[in-house]
């Protein structure tokens, strides 16, 4: 045997930081320079950053009535994270979640509208099940031509969003319209069958299976042959098709089950805290989804704290507007952290080529 | 000749650079001199793209000296290049569509440094294309161009920066014949001028036709050099392949039985033209059979339309008894098939990805790596141990992949589809770029799966490999299999005609 020629790889880097720790701390850092980047905004506009942002951690955080608000809020955030995360653990850029969550919210209210009179063992599980059904059609819709010819799945998701919004102003103001609303755009108000138990103050049992779908969603992309190909796929279309994955199959799935997600997300929010269909059921949770997942780098279980730290930011932008701060401060916040942890990751991807590189020059010895 | 008494416009002095596991450039000089189109031939890997691209200041070299006209310069971005005359014709273009002609050219240019007089640089685009014999529109988009249009847009725009060194890079790779003869004419004219073109290419007959002094580089060093009129395509090719033959003591083949059968397979490339056209070929239990060949004939996309992951227009492939014709790159993996691709980080392996991940991806769906569409943890790192152990991968389980040398990768790439116990194994290009040691350590497991009775198919540039491992060596020229020889009385010459087509004429 020709073992003398084995070329054993030197160490091209000692033990350093762990790449966790890394990504951690540039996510820190980023939510840390948007609030000073928004408090230099605050002060130009003659505000006190300092009373500001205070205002807006009592306002998330400050009592009980801002935490159940705050937890609220969450649970939309974090169902439609975790449909975004799937898709985009798949390498499928969904930015549809909103219009997801609404065609969800859609489904559901369909049948307490319709059907409020079934005992609620029935009609609640029959809602969750349309929730879901109604994300997933609308993420195929998008999912099919995206499988079958390639067509560009950011713009098509992006755009639906809208379209749903035009399905719900036609349904409020046509054939779902509450007779008796003086011709407000709201539906009637569900039943009582129609409507989630609450576990504690205003927050439903909607944050019961949003955490379970955390666990779900984790162990499915992590221990199952599935999550694997998903993983593979998004990491590496080339590998996906050498290794003979099943990869329209798995666009359509992917696809699916993300807009599932969604789509229970749109009816927890009906059955649990609006009670009816109207507009504007979603502040922008689908679009939130996407910063919580990128600042989660994918993982689910990272993201229920920050889905909790989001919708902390959303309560507390409310809180401002009494101080007369714009609560468009809280997008902004959003914005700023985005587009940070998008340059820290690039920076950090940046240092560690440069490492790298240096660290095998090192290896090669006298050659370099 | 000329060529004595002109001053070099760029010489190179001891051009050394290392990328990791590899040498590219081992100390290579190289003298460039006006009116010439200097060849610079050499198989895939043998350092001909680093050279130039450390010419046109995309690289830095790590050691040696660039003198232009006679000054030593420090090239540090493809800027200073430009600045000081040198113009690379990439092999992938580097053009915006949606932008014109004329756009184009001015783009990355210096001279308009503020004011824009579109006018201007349309008439002045249109007169160099006239000067030069380059018919376009300079108000055409470039979207709307051909392959070897856009090509013309690339060569206007090098000659609009006043580059006195013109580099093409494979520059026919792209073209349809009649296209290279137009292509062939510019650069005539081109040189007519008294600037110099470097051509880049590993095609023998276009080699011969256009250069007027050729360079060899051979594993990162000057092979050899001659004036066009004394090279012949045996010389060159023995240039470009090496002389010594290595030869390997080894046991008889207990030759078997027929494993891998394929039959008059034809298939189409990434641009759609027929890259595969009527292959037949056998490879038998406890054989490797080498298929030899120049870089794009259509060695990639036969191993691909074997393994079902490219789509065959015609033609049938059997594995042992079973016809696996148009089935899906799973059933025919799960008939037995093993396959190393050319491209590990793009293909064969997922970077992102650690160890174990990539350790089972050929076998992730079977247990006991998962049962019932679960992933065993504990059976996966068991698995990804064993295929590390065995093969001696200089790896934890939990790196990233992308963090290993390309040598471990190769390894790793390599040992994984060995571990599935493969019927056939097609083996693509599996050295390149790998230092000698990790391409010992391949060698020695596809002679090792040979041992056990698997058909090997192994397809490589490289020749001495081809003939050093091979029972039988096939020529593959046009997406045909021309030739075919038991290994051992297989002449290096005949071998190196019937690659560059010339194989019928002797």
């Amino acid at each position: 045997m020709a073992d003398a020629t084995l070329t054993i790889e030197r160490p091209s880097s000692r033990p350093r930081i762990p790449e966790w720790v890394e990504a951690t701390l540039v996510r820190v850092a980023a939510v840390v320079a948007a609030l000073l980047l928004c408090g230099v905004l605050l002060v130009l506009q003659g505000h006190n950053p300092w009373i500001a942002y205070t205002d807006m951690a009592l306002g998330a955080f400050g009592s009980r009535f801002a935490i159940e608000q705050t937890l609220l809020k969450a649970i939309p955030l974090m169902l439609t994270t975790l449909g975004v995360t799937i898709t985009f653990a798949a390498g499928l850029w969904n930015i549809g979640a909103e219009g997801q969550l609404t065609i969800g919210a859609l489904a559901a209210s369909w049948l307490a509208l319709n059907h409020g009179t079934w005992p609620a063992p029935v009609l609640l599980p029959a809602m969750m099940l349309l929730g879901l059904a109604g994300g997933a059609l609308w993420a195929l819709l998008p999912a099919v031509p995206r499988a079958y010819v390639g067509l560009n799945e950011v713009i098509s998701t992006l755009l639906l969003n809208y379209v749903a919004l035009l399905v719900v102003d036609y349904l409020v103001f046509g054939p779902w319209a509450d007779p008796t609303a003086f011709n407000f755009p709201y539906s009637p108000a569900f039943s009582d069958a129609a409507r989630l138990p609450m576990l504690f103050g205003d927050v439903h049992l909607g944050l019961i299976l949003a955490l379970a779908a955390t666990v779900i969603v984790a162990a499915v992309l992590r221990h199952t042959v599935w999550g694997y190909e998903l993983r593979t796929s998004g990491a590496s279309a080339g590998a996906a098709r050498y290794a003979g994955m099943p990869v329209t199959r798995n666009i359509l799935g992917a696809m699916a089950a993300g807009g599932a997600l969604s789509g229970l997300a749109g009816m927890a929010e009906v059955s649990g805290m609006i009670f009816r269909v109207q507009q504007g059921i979603s502040p922008g949770y689908g679009y939130s989804a996407i910063i919580i997942a990128w600042l989660a780098k994918l993982n689910p279980w990272a993201a229920v704290p920050v889905a909790v730290l989001f919708a902390g930011l959303l309560n507390g932008g409310y809180a401002l507007q009494t101080s007369k701060v714009p609560a468009a401060i809280t997008y902004m916040i959003q914005a700023a952290i985005l587009f940070l942890v998008v340059a820290g990751e690039a920076l950090l991807a940046r240092a560690r080529r440069a490492r790298e590189a240096a660290a095998q020059k090192a290896a090669l010895g006298g050659a370099g | 000749m000329a060529e004595a008494r002109a001053e070099p416009l760029v010489e190179l002095r001891g051009i050394v650079k290392a990328f990791p596991g590899a040498l590219a450039n081992a100390g290579i000089d190289l003298t460039v001199r006006p009116g010439e189109v200097l060849a610079l031939l050499g198989e895939n890997g043998a350092g001909k793209t680093t050279l130039m691209n450390i010419l046109s200041g995309l690289y830095r070299p790590d050691e040696g000296q660039i003198f232009v006209a006679g000054e030593r310069v420090d090239l540090r971005s493809p800027r200073d290049a430009i600045a000081r005359g040198i113009g690379m014709v990439h092999q992938h273009f580097r053009l915006v569509e949606r932008f014109t002609v004329a756009e184009n050219v001015l783009l990355g240019s210096r001279t308009p440094r503020f004011r824009l007089s579109p006018k201007r640089v349309v008439e002045h685009v249109r007169e160099l294309g006239i000067r030069h014999g380059i018919e376009l529109d300079p108000r055409a988009y470039v979207g709307d161009l051909s392959v070897g249009e856009r090509q013309r847009v690339e060569i206007l725009k090098v000659l609009y920066r006043g580059s006195r060194v013109v580099v093409f890079d494979e520059p026919t790779s792209v073209l349809a014949p009649q296209e290279v003869e137009v292509l062939f004419a510019g650069i005539r004219r081109i040189v007519g001028e008294g600037r110099a073109v470097v051509f880049i290419s590993h095609k023998l007959d276009e080699v011969l036709r256009i250069a007027t002094r050729i360079v060899v580089l051979r594993h990162g060093r000057v092979a050899g050099e001659m004036p066009c009129a004394e090279a012949t395509p045996e010389n060159l090719a023995m240039l470009m392949i090496g002389r010594e033959i290595p030869s390997r003591p080894r046991a008889a083949a207990a030759r078997g039985p027929i494993r891998l059968r394929v039959e008059d397979v034809a298939a189409r490339g990434e641009r759609g033209h027929l890259a595969v056209d009527g292959a037949s070929l056998t490879v038998h239990g406890g054989e490797i059979v080498g298929v030899a060949g120049i870089a794009g004939n259509g060695q990639a996309e036969l191993a691909e339309t074997i393994a079902g992951i490219r789509p065959a227009l015609r033609g049938r492939v059997w594995l042992d008894a079973h016809e696996v014709t148009g089935r899906r790159a799973r059933q025919i993996r799960d008939r037995g098939l093993a396959f190393i691709p050319e491209d590990r980080l793009r293909q064969g392996l997922i970077p992102a990805f650690d160890v174990v991940e990539n350790a089972i991806l050929s076998c992730y769906r079977r247990p006991p790596v998962s049962r019932g569409g679960v992933l065993q943890r504990r059976s996966a790192r068991d698995h990804a141990r064993r295929v590390v152990e065995a093969f001696e991968i200089q790896a934890t389980l939990d790196t990233r992949v992308r963090a290993l040398s390309g040598g471990n990768q190769q390894r790793l790439l390599v040992a994984r589809e060995a571990a599935e116990e493969p019927k056939a194994m097609i083996a693509l290009h599996p050295t390149a770029g790998l230092d000698v040691g990790s391409t010992e350590g391949v060698h020695r497991v596809l002679l090792e799966l040979r041992g056990r009775g698997v058909a090997v198919l192994l397809i490589s540039e490289h020749l001495d490999e081809v003939l050093a491992l091979s029972d039988r060596v096939l020529v593959m020229y046009r997406g045909q299999i021309v030739h075919e020889r038991p290994a051992g009385e297989a002449g290096l010459d005949e071998i190196g005609r019937h690659m560059t087509g010339v194989g019928s004429r002797a």
